[in-house]
């Protein structure tokens, strides 16, 4: 055991993750490629480690923490003040939806930004969750990586269980104030109010202040305040925009957010269901990293690599264990513990030679196309939406699963301009580094032209569009540990180019048909000015005699005439384009959803 | 004063039911639309009997509701609105005054009526063959194009022209030569010889060719306009005279031959009162550099078009005689043009003094 403490910035720790055991053990580890940390108790860890590393990892622990922290915040998402006020509410917001998600809660949220000065800001989050036993509050808030989702194969918001506890401890070294903490779990109960310093030594927090109270407005919930140096600007990558996205795609939720400058915004509950709950799966080993394999071989409860295979992985049989085992050199009864490093490598290079069946795909949770959509016209006022959910598909032993939806001709964006892109992992905004994605990097190798949009070379299509883009998985292949961007394999970049391609061709029907619609209202306004001209030659021409001035007037009135005969007959002649005009205009495609009640204004004559 | 032309009454009667029609149709809510003749080679026949080019009986349906001939469609009526109103006041105007006529915005669009006289031109033929009246008889003339001298005394607007004292520009050949206009008096001449050049016509003008060798001599400034060749027509019809064409040696030169002599597809309506099926074409040939020993300096090599053009002639069946045939391959073979201008090359009067006497004296023309 001794080997996976290393410190932090050494030669063998090129991507360090904090880890904390259960009590006050800190350690710091390198990351498996996944960063797939371990579970708290290690089984025969302790037992085994000499006295010197014990006494070693004592002196890691008196500065781990907070020096971790401080060499690490980029990894944390607390790198710079303008996104260090992003993370901290992505963090809390992220555990209050997935706490009233798992108590079967229909989410409803408040979250509010309070400006002390210009870099110093109080976050409020409050939810209706199930709110948190006393005894646990300190665990949660107080401790890094204290949670419950860090080792289960599972969709799940927040991967790595850094979460609250870390923005309440970058709250505690920029502004040295405590998290204030109000929590009620039942409304017979009384709320339970207090704040926590968190002592970055023990890695513990301290209660400063406690309290029951019967005052508080909430049955049963959540409240967390903070208080922290950050940076508020509006814009693309703003909390604004943050707060924005998490609403479309949680149309489930409930939220009113009260920004620094005091403009308060709620966005209303869509669907009133809470999304499927996604199921736990064992890890598939095609893929496990060979890190998390020794890992894995270290805290398993099996004896022998026959039962560690066939009971640790998902859709490995003993047949399959055998094939593995035997290509590895090792036999069904070989004890795990007996499997050095070498052995490991052995085994994790037999995998892949033998076929083994895909995981199970069910525990993956689409948000799923009516909810898009709802989330979407909430949000983003279009003239068209269209969604679609792909079939999960599966990369690397991976089940993950891509959604897109498009909402078309949005209200103040530029048809001169790229469409802007709504990228989200398991329902969590992406803001940051879009180019780096495999999701940017997908539609702009995707060919809009054939879906009735201009494209430069290399570039996102142009168009008053949102492109919203869900990619779903157990596991989220992030370019790093910033989880700002999906890395790019190729079963990912084919699943979202397919995503992509089903709503182009949706939107494309409704482009086509708008366009036809524009060309018919032009026929119409050609046929119309033309009518004019047309009918006073007709009664000119028809006027017995030269026309002077005295007759001219009898002209002009049967002119008039026949000017109202043809104009008739434009209506007739061009009828699509009142479907534009009246904005009823109904796509053929049962998917493209027009939103009906906009009228659309006659499309403007280009000669003008 | 001109005198009134001739079948107003008539013409105006014919745009008249042509709105009629149009208006019945609108009132009973149908789209409006017109049968235009068409004006292309697809539908023009070589009448081998006449000897002349004449439209066949295709016609093209122009529709007010159809985007693409909705202007079109809007414009004929414009025009012949501008052409009900010359008449009404028994005037006649040119095509370019009755462009700017025809002229105006179109409210609410940076559009005009016209943009420009090329878009008014062709309605103008347009509405000729649909309203069956003829440009002369809408009161429409083009400006004046070509000129004349030699042994011929005519009659213009009352005044009277002697071809003998035209002094060196001749006299100008009008748009409009129909006999209410021109009339023709005197006549000494034993042939007409049309030139396609000023400049070679100038050159024979000068040496008074048409005294010497008894003719009336024109050019048509190129392709010779419907005045030219309208008076070309009437001359050989009524003065019994017969007509040559000299041009240069090329695939336009060909051309403006077989207009004359056989009519154009364009205006293969008007082949009838236009063409001179017994012009005779007198040079150049591309054979006369041989027979005529002129320095190989002169020549111009063929060009893409030169020789894309000359292909499409071997095609036309009025070219399909077997002296023309061998005329234009020869010139293919060859790969060269020659110009009027050429003949000079073996003198200043070589061409008034030699090669037209010979050539004429031997018969030596192309039917």
């Amino acid at each position: 055991m001794a080997e996976d403490r290393v410190e932090p910035g050494s030669a063998t720790s090129s991507a360090p993750a904090v880890k904390a055991g259960r009590g006050s053990r800190v350690s710091v580890v390198p990351m498996a490629g996944e960063g797939a940390a371990e579970p708290a108790p290690r089984r025969r860890g302790a037992a085994h480690v000499p006295q010197t590393a014990e006494s070693l990892a004592k002196r890691q622990r008196e500065i781990s923490v907070s020096e971790f922290f401080a060499k690490n915040r980029h990894l944390l998402g607390f790198d710079n003040p303008k996104r260090a006020l992003m993370t901290a509410v992505k963090e809390a917001v992220d555990n209050s939806l997935d706490a009233c998600e798992e108590a079967g809660v229909l989410p409803d949220l408040l979250v509010e930004i309070q400006m002390k000065s210009e870099d110093r800001f109080r976050l409020i989050v409050e939810d209706n969750g199930p709110g948190i036993v006393k005894a646990q509050v300190p665990k949660i808030f107080g401790k890094l990586l204290y949670g419950s989702k860090f080792h289960t194969m599972k969709q799940s918001r927040g991967q790595q269980g850094i979460g609250i506890s870390a923005a309440g401890l970058y709250a505690q070294i920029t502004a040295g104030q405590p998290v204030r903490i109000v929590t009620r779990t039942g409304a017979k109960k009384p709320a339970y109010e207090c704040e926590l310093h968190l002592d970055t030594t023990k890695n513990q927090a301290e209660l400063v202040h406690e309290k029951e109270t019967d005052t508080w407005h909430r049955d049963h919930g959540t409240r967390v305040e903070l208080e922290f140096e950050g940076k508020y600007e509006k814009g693309r990558r703003s909390v604004d925009e943050y707060i924005r996205q998490t609403a479309i795609a949680n149309p489930h939720l409930t939220l009113t957010y009260i920004s620094p400058l005091g403009e308060k915004t709620v966005y209303p509950r869509q669907v009133q269901t809470n999304p499927e709950p996604p199921k736990e799966i064992k890890p598939h080993p095609y893929g496990v990293e060979l890190g998390t394999l020794i890992k894995m071989m270290r805290s398993t409860g099996e004896k022998k690599m026959q039962g560690f295979l066939c009971n640790d992985f998902s859709r490995v049989s003993s047949q399959i264990a055998h094939e593995i085992l035997g290509k590895a050199g090792l036999t069904s009864n070989t004890w795990v513990q007996s499997v050095g490093l070498k052995e490991a490598e052995a085994l994790h290079k037999a995998i892949p030679q033998v076929k083994i069946m895909a995981p199970p795909t069910n525990c993956i949770s689409p948000i799923g196309e009516d909810r898009i959509l709802a989330g979407l016209k909430a949000t983003v006022k279009a003239k068209c939406y269209v969604a679609t959910t792909r079939r999960p598909s599966v990369y690397r032993g991976n089940p993950f699963l891509v959604e897109a939806a498009i909402a078309w001709d949005c209200d103040g964006m530029d048809s001169e301009d790229p469409v802007t892109l709504f990228r989200y992992a398991n329902r969590v905004p992406l803001l940051y580094q879009q180019s780096a994605c495999a999701i940017a990097q997908a539609a702009t190798e995707t060919s809009w032209k054939n879906y009735g949009l201009s494209q430069p070379r290399g570039s996102l299509p142009l168009g008053p569009a949102v492109l919203f883009i869900h990619f779903a998985s157990v596991w989220v292949p992030f370019t790093s540990e910033s989880k700002d961007a999906i890395a790019n394999y190729a079963e990912v970049e084919k699943e979202i180019k397919l995503a992509l391609q089903e709503v182009g061709r949706k939107i494309g029907t409704f482009i086509r048909q708008q366009e036809h619609a524009q060309r018919e209202a032009k026929r119409r306004q050609i046929f119309e000015r033309y009518a004019a001209i047309l009918s006073f030659s007709l009664a000119y021409l028809q006027q017995k005699g030269a026309v002077g001035e005295s007759k001219l007037a009898t002209v002009q009135k049967q002119a008039d005439r026949i000017n109202g005969w043809l104009v008739k007959i434009a209506k007739r002649e061009s009828a699509l384009a009142d479907r534009l005009i009246k904005g009823s205009l109904v796509a053929v495609d049962k998917d493209v959803h027009v939103v009906a009640d906009t009228p659309a204004e006659p499309p403007a004559d280009t000669n003008e | 004063m001109i005198a009134p032309i001739k079948k107003n009454e008539k013409v105006l009667r014919q745009l008249s039911n042509l709105a009629a029609e149009v208006t019945a149709e609108v009132k009973s809510a149908k789209n409006p639309s017109i049968d235009i003749p068409l004006r292309n080679l697809s539908n023009v026949n070589f009448n081998p009997k006449k000897l002349i080019i004449e439209m066949g009986k295709a016609k093209q349906s122009r529709e007010f509701y159809n985007i693409s001939m909705a202007r079109k469609f809007m414009q004929t009526f414009l025009v012949a609105e501008k052409c009900k109103s010359v008449l009404d006041e028994g005037k006649t105007t040119s095509i370019r005054d009755l462009y700017y006529m025809a002229k105006r915005d179109i409210p609410g669009t940076s559009e005009n009526t016209f943009e420009e006289q090329v878009e008014s031109d062709p309605i103008i033929e347009d509405l000729e063959v649909t309203a069956d009246a003829l440009r002369e008889e809408l009161g429409l003339f083009a400006s004046n194009k070509g000129a004349l001298v030699g042994e011929l005394t005519l009659r213009d607007m009352g005044d009277t022209i002697d071809g003998r004292r035209m002094g060196s520009g001749g006299w100008s050949i009008p748009s409009i030569v129909e006999p209410n206009i021109i009339q023709f008096k005197k006549c000494d001449a034993k042939f007409i010889l049309l030139v396609e050049k000023d400049a070679v016509w100038r050159r024979l003008n000068e040496d008074k060719f048409w005294k010497k060798h008894r003719c009336i001599l024109l050019h048509g400034q190129g392709q010779p306009p419907r005045g030219v060749r309208r008076l070309l027509h009437r001359m050989v019809n009524e003065l019994k005279l017969p007509l040559y064409v000299f041009v240069d040696n090329d695939p336009w030169g060909y051309y403006i031959h077989s207009v004359i002599k056989q009519g154009s597809i364009n205006l293969a309506y008007e082949s009838v009162r236009m063409a001179v099926p017994s012009a005779r074409f007198l040079g150049l040939s591309s054979f006369d550099k041989a027979e005529w020993k002129l320095d190989d300096r002169v020549i111009i090599r063929l060009n893409d078009e030169d020789v894309k053009r000359a292909k499409q002639l071997l095609e036309y069946p009025w070219f399909q005689k077997k002296e023309w045939q061998k005329e234009i391959r020869n010139m293919l073979k060859l790969g060269y043009k020659l110009e009027l201008e050429a003949l000079s090359n073996r003198g200043i009067s070589f061409v008034t003094e030699e090669y037209l006497p010979k050539k004429i004296r031997d018969k030596a023309f192309l039917d």
